[in-house]
């Protein structure tokens, strides 16, 4: 009993996960090694290694592998260091703090495509846009973004919805600073750049860790920003893995080739998820 | 140290910049709001308008064009089941880990992890056709079911630390004193794990209701939730922003002002409780 219990919970959700892992993977694996064309139904049969050749040096896969680690890099990056800075900033009381929290949180809530559609339209649009009225007021020409920097105008979407994730995670972090100790640093007359190198900075590197790690899982398949915007162009210059798979799968009905894809990316993950595991196990174990 | 209540020119300079920076990032939103109250023409104008009067027939029009009512319902019904039907299965594997710890235990956590590092497109292909077979495709029932199995993973995790956090001594209390397991449940673990169940609750809802992959690879017109709603405006005929931000405003603020509400709980969840 004192046993069985404690199991008997625990399956449904080991249970579950596990035919959500297992099924679409031992599907995707037969799927693979098969012609299955979807517009093509009288090619069947054993096809060997030709999906995953055909991906791999389809010219599209470099550019959407680049264009994955760019996406990440750079959102991973901006919401990091912007992050840290504005937590910085709203750290200490001023007045109307609160709302400002408020405010600074809510495009996380805003749902993918609602966000993507927001800037492609309302902000970028080279005519009538907001950027193209401020770029105007200045005397520039207006750029028109999601054709000339389409890889750029999804990094903005996306780590304009993440920057409020990152910026609350390091504020709650600073709030458990201890004070004393910064009080201390500035009666020896540490100046902010010590201080800040010293005390603020060690004192958030678990959380970075925190953001890196959920970012990292949320945006390795980033796909509707990138779905209702640019399609992944022009050309493949806005294509990410996930997209590059959905690419084959639902426009060029090559499920064969999508499954090849989506194997690669299984390996892309499980890279990630390595590197995050040994992050996360060492907060595990604190 | 006592701080100077006075504005020191630094506190004003905080205050500026903090807020100029807030009102820089909300702006898009902001703008949102403004354009779903415009006319079409007014939505364009060069200069952008500040100043009109505002419009309700936008929301009309949407609701008239293309039943927001429908997409909504399915929003809710199916982040509710999904978040419902996740807490039932996510909360007896947490507490099983939490109050019983065994060797496996860590690896366990870990591995249902990594089953979210998967990405979504990779099991994109397997889904759709296990769907279009059993006939879920773009029903309620397989967007709830495939929702709930995506958030499981990070429910379990957020659980699991909320419940690591009580007491063993408690419940072991409770059983010295002659509790049923029932007893221990209702009357021990419940309220104090409430409040990691609410906030895995909210996140649960909030993932869910702004889940797009999915929702718009296995549903349409049936099924579709708001996030599929907003994708159909992507590029339709003719003037369509006003139209276009009243749906979305309409998609959004439910879940946005929700989020207010709840910010701390959901930060804090997200993190599984590993920043404080």
């Amino acid at each position: 009993m004192k046993r069985l219990l404690p199991r008997l919970l625990l399956t449904p959700a080991v249970l579950s996960l596990f035919l959500w892992m297992i099924i679409p993977l031992g599907m995707t694996i037969y799927f693979s090694l098969i012609r299955y064309n979807l517009m093509q139904p009288d090619q069947t049969g054993f096809a060997g290694l030709e999906n995953f050749e055909y991906f791999l040096t389809d010219p599209s896969f470099g550019t959407a592998v680049m264009n994955t680690l760019l996406l990440l890099g750079s959102v991973i990056l901006i919401t990091t260091v912007l992050g840290i800075a504005l937590a910085l900033l709203i750290d200490e009381p001023f007045p109307g703090r609160g709302v400002v929290r408020l405010l600074l949180i809510s495009p996380f809530f805003v749902m993918p495509t609602v966000n993507a559609l927001l800037w492609k339209h309302m902000m970028m649009n080279p005519i009538y846009g907001v950027l193209a009225q401020v770029w105007q007021f200045f005397g520039a020409a207006p750029v028109d973004w999601l054709t000339d920097y389409p890889l750029l105008s999804v990094v903005i979407m996306v780590a304009w919805q993440w920057l409020p994730f990152a910026t609350l995670i390091f504020m709650t972090a600073l709030q458990s600073m201890n004070r004393e100790q910064i009080e201390a640093a500035r009666m020896d007359g540490a100046n902010y750049l010590q201080q800040l190198r010293y005390l603020y900075l060690p004192h958030l590197g678990r959380s970075v860790a925190v953001v890196v790690m959920i970012e990292l899982i949320f945006l390795l398949s980033v796909f509707a920003e990138i779905y209702t915007t640019t399609g992944g162009g022009p050309g493949d210059a806005s294509t990410n893995v996930a997209f590059l798979i959905f690419k084959q799968a639902l426009l060029n009905f090559d499920a064969g080739v999508a499954s090849a894809g989506a194997l690669f990316a299984v390996v892309l993950a499980n890279i990630a998820a390595a590197f995050m595991i040994r992050l996360v196990g060492k907060n595990l174990d604190k | 140290m006592p701080r100077s209540t006075s504005l020191s020119p630094a506190l004003i300079l905080r205050t500026l910049v903090a807020w100029g920076i807030t009102l820089l990032l909300f702006f898009p939103l902001g703008w949102l709001a403004l354009t779903a109250f415009k006319t079409e023409m007014q939505a364009i104008a060069v200069p952008p308008l500040l100043q009109f009067s505002p419009t309700l027939d936008n929301f009309r029009e949407v609701q008239l064009r293309s039943d927001y009512l429908l997409y909504a319902t399915n929003s809710i019904i199916t982040s509710v089941l999904s978040t419902l039907l996740g807490l039932a299965i996510a909360a007896p594997a947490a507490y099983s880990m939490a109050f019983f710890k065994s060797r496996r235990t860590k690896d366990i956590l870990m591995w249902m992890l990594s089953t979210k590092m998967m990405p979504a497109v990779g099991a994109l292909v397997p889904v759709y056709v296990m769907a279009q077979h059993s006939g879920l495709l773009d029903t309620r029932l397989g967007l709830v079911i495939v929702f709930t199995l995506s958030n499981l993973p990070i429910m379990v995790w957020m659980l699991y630390s909320h419940f690591k956090d009580i007491p063993h001594e408690i419940l072991e209390a409770a059983r010295m004193d002659g509790a049923t397991l029932w007893q221990e449940l209702r009357l021990v673990l419940l309220p104090l794990g409430l409040g990691g169940l609410a906030s895995t609750g909210l996140l649960c809802l909030v993932l869910s209701w702004n889940e797009a992959f999915w929702s718009l690879n296995l549903s349409s017109a049936k099924a579709g939730t708001l996030a599929t709603l907003i994708a159909s405006y992507s590029s339709p005929e003719g003037l369509f922003w006003a139209k276009l931000s009243a749906a979305s405003l309409l998609a959004i603020a439910p879940i946005v002002v929700f989020g207010w509400f709840s910010q701390k709980q959901l930060v804090q969840g997200l993190t599984f409780g590993a920043v404080k």
